[in-house]
């Protein structure tokens, strides 16, 4: 057995090649292969057409908050507040997003009756498929006007922090509804992910929590939450990274001003997808460049948060 | 449900020492949670009636916060600390579940008061080819056009190569490229829309030069959203294949692509077609890439997929909403039914094809 150097690694008998298998095998080889060519022509494709902005630009790419890009000659442009405006707005969404998602999959899993649970599944994934465009025009058509009572509200009683100071912009167009909008749109990502991780609580955890006499909460909270904590993570980095690059909900909503602020209340900010989908239409000179260099400072975040997201779901798999 | 006691017993009779002694406690009646819901909403609306400030939004978020309160003290007086957490967890999340409702219903119904002004016969068939923005006139036909070609294109792209990667991924594929490949299409679900048009962009300029928009450039990124999507949903059903299948084609002498061929993609077609048709569902909404690639400012029906601007839906309901009127507000509801209609058609017809077409593997 030892002679034949097949030995080990043989798993199906083999004949001679047949020309079939070799064209097939190629075939599934070569896009598998084209998909990280893909990727990688991403990366390649942003770097080398943002080279001509960035070498030109006259400010740091990386503090200046100005655009000026649209020049024959002599751009400074930065990223500081696009930046800025694209965190804050995926955090205010995280925040919001992650507590009534975690809330919805215990209630699907845990509290529903059985029936309604699959049909809340089913909502849920109805939800996660309508198209941002449409969240967009929901938002700017009936959302901001439902939002000025409550931002009103929100500024005479918690007008001292710095968050919440005043003047309330009076169209409602400001940065805390893009976060609540974008908070809708990734509930039903975290949602999916945080019941397909409480589905796999083992019975015998629970059921040994309830025997020693754990009321349900205390039961989720002994059995389910710790043993779901890594999908729950994994879940909302990848909803993170979905906010992070939410383009038209934001467009659509915000009244947009390049400057670092933190007063969600008030009109202003900006993301950087948001940005590009405004800007392009009018883009001359340097300015489809520059905003290539903003677009890869954003996939350049995406692809971190995504990774880590990644990293962290399938560690929980090597464990369950 | 841990308890073993008679719950609506409260009086003093046989087990009562044992109570006292805390072991079991004593128990709320099932009707008090929802009793003392309907009593508080009444008496809330109430107050609210007399100081003249009613609406519904308060009445529910005061309320679920009295109720929280009430049920809570209710359950520490009469059950036990224990006991009230697990009651207020339970009121906490009923709240979210609620919650999560509010976004749901409210999106449908806007859209569908709203769009359902515009959406006739004469919306969907006529173009924005010489309407003025202001003008009572013009339809969707040229978007509906450049939805089906664009997204037809992409699925045309991005299915043999999502399929064929998943073959690789469950058939034939090892070692690192398979662990590379499968890390790299998950990290590609991830890439935002935006992204993927401008790398379009970026490719058509190095190949056509500055300002080239065309329906084709559309498809490709959209094809980018959707190739990874595609893969995912096929490597699951292939994997759910069962191998005695394979084995039995080998045994009687089946090459190895023919067994494929024949005998793994007809078992798992019914889920395959379910997960392409759930990928269509996800990029035919697509905006942000369109807006780079396909151009936001066609008005007339272009069959072309090669020449010149194209109109699609989302586009059709972004450039409406910038203009701004009162009318292209009415126009951009109406796109947003049809589009929504489409989308949910799609996830119809999936379920369908995966209820009535899924192989019977238990036989």
């Amino acid at each position: 057995m030892t002679t034949t150097d097949s030995s080990t690694t043989a798993r199906i008998p083999r004949g001679k090649r047949r020309l079939g298998d070799v064209v097939f095998a190629n075939g599934a080889r070569g896009s598998g292969v084209l998909i990280l060519a893909i990727l990688a022509g991403v990366a390649a494709f942003l770097i080398g057409q943002s080279y001509d902005s960035l070498s030109a630009n006259t400010a740091n790419f990386f503090t200046t908050s100005e655009w000026a890009a649209n020049v024959r000659e002599e751009p400074a442009f930065g990223v500081a507040a696009l930046a800025f405006g694209t965190i804050l707005a995926a955090a205010i969404a995280l925040l919001v997003a992650t507590p009534v998602a975690i809330g919805i999959a215990l209630f699907i899993v845990y509290y529903a009756p059985r029936r309604l649970a699959a049909v809340l599944g089913y909502v849920v994934d109805l939800l996660a498929a309508i198209p941002s465009v449409v969240y967009g025009l929901w938002g700017i058509g009936w959302l901001v006007g439902q939002l000025g009572p409550f931002y009103l509200l929100l500024e005479r009683y918690l007008g001292w922090i710095p968050l919440f100071a005043g003047p309330v912009s009076t169209t409602g167009r400001t940065m805390l509804t893009v976060g609540l909008v974008l908070a809708v749109m990734i509930l039903p990502i975290i949602t999916a992910m945080t019941r397909d991780v409480f589905q796999q609580v083992p019975q015998a955890h629970r059921e040994a929590a309830l025997a020693l006499g754990a009321t349900r909460w205390e039961m989720i909270r002994m059995a389910v939450l710790p043993f779901g904590r890594p999908g729950i993570i994994g879940g909302a980095m990848l909803g993170l990274g979905r906010a992070l690059g939410e383009t038209m909900a934001v467009a659509m909503i915000l009244s947009p001003s390049l400057v670092v602020s933190w007063a969600l209340l008030q009109s202003g900010n900006q993301t950087i997808a948001a940005h590009i989908a405004l800007q392009y239409p009018e883009a001359t000179g340097y300015g489809v460049s520059a905003l290539i260099a903003a677009g890869l400072v954003l996939f350049a975040i995406t692809l971190v948060v995504n990774m880590v997201a990644r990293f962290v779901v399938a560690r929980r798999k090597e464990f369950s | 449900m841990a308890t073993t006691t008679d719950p609506t017993s409260t009086g003093a009779a046989g087990g009562a020492h044992l109570r006292n002694a805390g072991l079991f406690g004593g128990t709320l009646p099932r009707w008090v949670p929802p009793a003392l819901l309907v009593v508080l909403a009444g008496a809330v609306a109430g107050v609210l009636l007399a100081a003249g400030a009613f609406n519904a939004p308060l009445l529910a978020v005061l309320t679920t916060v009295a109720y929280a309160v009430a049920i809570t003290v209710a359950s520490a007086i009469v059950e036990n600390r224990r006991r009230a957490t697990d009651r207020l967890v339970t009121a906490v999340v009923y709240t979210c579940f609620a919650l999560a409702m509010v976004p749901l219903v409210s999106l449908l119904w806007t859209v569908l008061v709203n769009g359902l002004q515009r959406l006739d016969g004469y919306f969907l068939s006529v173009s924005m080819n010489g309407v003025t923005p202001s003008m009572d006139a013009g339809g969707v036909y040229h978007a509906i056009v450049g939805t089906i070609s664009i997204t037809g294109f992409a699925a045309l792209i991005s299915i043999p190569i999502g399929l064929m990667t998943a073959i690789y991924l469950v058939e034939y594929g090892r070692g690192r490229l398979k662990q590379a490949i499968t890390f790299f299409v998950d990290v590609m679900t991830g890439i935002p829309s935006i992204v993927a048009g401008l790398f379009v962009v970026a490719l058509w300029m190095l190949l056509f030069g500055p300002g080239n928009t065309n329906g084709a450039a559309g498809a490709i990124s959209l094809s980018v959203l959707m190739i990874p999507v595609v893969v995912r949903s096929c490597e699951e059903m292939l994997r759910l294949v069962p191998n005695e299948l394979r084995e039995a084609s080998y045994a009687l002498g089946v090459p190895k692509w023919l067994t494929i061929v024949k005998v793994v993609l007809p078992t798992a077609i019914a889920g395959i077609t379910t997960g392409v048709m759930l990928a269509l569902a996800r990029v035919i909404g697509e905006t942000a890439p369109l807006i780079l690639t396909a151009g936001s400012s066609a008005v007339a029906i272009n069959w072309n997929l090669f020449d010149g601007q194209m109109m699609s839906l989302p586009v059709f309901i972004y450039s409406q909403v910038r203009m701004g009127g009162a009318i292209n507000y009415e126009r951009a509801w109406a796109a947003a039914l049809t589009l929504i209609l489409v989308v949910m058609l799609l996830f119809l017809l999936a379920r369908l094809v995966s209820r009535f077409f899924a192989p019977k593997l238990g036989r």
